[in-house]
């Protein structure tokens, strides 16, 4: 058994070794993702998105944000970091000049929970 | 299309969460519908467990106690008289203890509101005490604390049903029909309430709320409802010429269209759509932008002729109308 279990144990090193290494951030906290959500929903982002994990409503008019911490770019222009995604979720228009997002009223808080919501989101 | 219970936490803000509290009174015109529900549920699960020890007795019982259970006496007592004492004692109690909800004469001491439905949200016409209008809102009612609200309510198409549980009963809304409703709020707060009636579409996206304040409050909110007057821009521009004028109202504006809601005090509601989505310079983008996404069916066209610039300038002019 010990025999057995060294070789698969072997095998699952070298298939993971296989796997090319993202580099990406590392997840926000627990709390604060669980947070993101809860203030997503609370401030309609789904009248304009579809969101992940939210049944209704399915907005339109603006992207998907389903899968979006594998994105590179946020509304094609800026680097999909932390920071910069908290600021634009709360503030689009002075981020992208010309994008149909107004600013959201909500607190540096609620916009760093929702960036890191929306990050963790990485299927 | 179907608003569940962990899909509605947009509007928890707003309203005391979804689905309303139906056994949570909040004034005297829902205490006797909540002490009645419980007594009809506990009385039921009672008869029901009566029934089921019957129908063990029936089935796996000595002969001894199936002849007694079949026997005229048992019939006489468990199959009339009690029926008879438990449902006549159930109705004479039931409508002393709702008497007070049908009480609907005009006394003089109430506040008076008519609410019309309509396929999918709700007019709302305040009165003065002799029943003339004084001011038209949608979607939100406000009332003071501690007074009788009676409302009028009607339909502008097909059969609603009128239910805030925290603050009343539940009162259809007829075809022909004006129908009448206590309610009353004891305590300051939002009371989210529910089209009760299946009209179609989007049905289950018609709420409302009631907002209670203290009297001072009240009065305060009431001397506020006064339009801007002689106000100019651009989005004001665009929405007189991209339409939207033909169906919303925007007092002291050219905009006098009565199809949709009067949007007069748009930006001061605590939710879009009917009670379905919070109001915030994000919500009103997408709610002009693609109401049908949001709400499929109503009546509110998306607007995708917009450009991004357009629609900002529209939803923030409406954001302000408070």
């Amino acid at each position: 058994m010990i025999w057995k279990g060294g070789v698969a144990g072997s095998m699952l090193m070298i298939l993971a070794a296989c796997d090319p290494a993202p580099i990406e951030p590392p997840l926000a906290d627990a709390g604060s993702i669980a947070r993101g959500k809860a203030a997503a929903q609370r401030l309609g982002c789904g009248a304009c998105h579809e969101l992940p994990g939210i049944d209704w409503p399915k907005g339109r008019i603006g992207p998907s944000l389903a899968g979006f911490g594998n994105r590179a770019l946020i509304a094609g222009t800026l680097p999909n970091d932390l920071p910069r995604l908290a600021a634009f979720v709360a503030d689009a228009p002075s981020l992208v000049p010309g994008s149909g997002m107004p600013a959201v009223p909500m607190d540096a808080g609620e916009a760093h929970d929702i960036a890191a919501w929306l990050q963790s989101q990485r299927d | 299309m179907i608003l569940r219970p962990g899909s509605s936490l947009s509007v928890t803000s707003a309203g005391s969460g979804w689905p309303p509290a139906v056994f949570d009174p909040a004034g005297p015109y829902s205490e006797p519908v909540t002490t009645l529900a419980w007594a009809l549920l506990l009385g039921g699960t009672a008869v029901f467990a009566l029934v089921l020890a019957a129908l063990g007795v029936a089935l796996f019982g000595s002969a001894a106690l199936k002849a007694r259970l079949g026997g005229e006496k048992a019939i006489w007592i468990g199959g009339f008289a009690f029926p008879a004492v438990v449902l006549t004692g159930l109705l004479i109690w039931g409508l002393m203890l709702t008497s007070s909800l049908s009480a609907t004469r005009v006394t003089g001491a109430e506040m008076r509101v008519k609410i019309i439905g309509e396929m999918w949200w709700w007019r709302v016409h305040y009165q003065d005490a002799e029943g003339r209008e004084t001011l038209r809102d949608a979607n939100e009612l406000h009332i003071p604390v501690g007074k009788p609200v009676l409302l009028e309510l009607e339909t502008a198409d097909v059969i609603h049903s009128f239910w805030v549980p925290r603050l009343g009963g539940k009162m259809d809304m007829i075809p022909g029909r004006t129908n009448r409703l206590l309610i009353q709020a004891d305590k300051p707060g939002v009371y989210k309430g529910q089209c009760a009636e299946y009209c179609g579409g989007p049905h289950a996206l018609m709420g409302f709320i009631v907002v209670a304040h203290t009297a001072e409050d009240f009065a305060r909110w009431k001397a506020s409802r006064v339009p801007a007057r002689g106000e100019q821009g651009r989005g004001l521009e665009l929405f007189l010429s991209s339409g939207c004028a033909a169906c919303h109202t925007i007092r002291g504006t050219p905009a006098t269209g009565l199809a949709g809601p009067d949007l007069t005090h748009v930006g001061s509601r605590q939710t879009l759509g009917a009670g379905i989505l919070p109001n915030n310079p994000g919500t009103m983008a997408g709610w002009i932008a693609d109401a049908q996404a949001i709400k499929p069916a109503n009546r509110m066209p998306a607007y995708h002729q917009l450009s991004a610039e357009e629609l900002l300038a529209v939803s923030e002019y409406l954001v302000r109308r408070k």
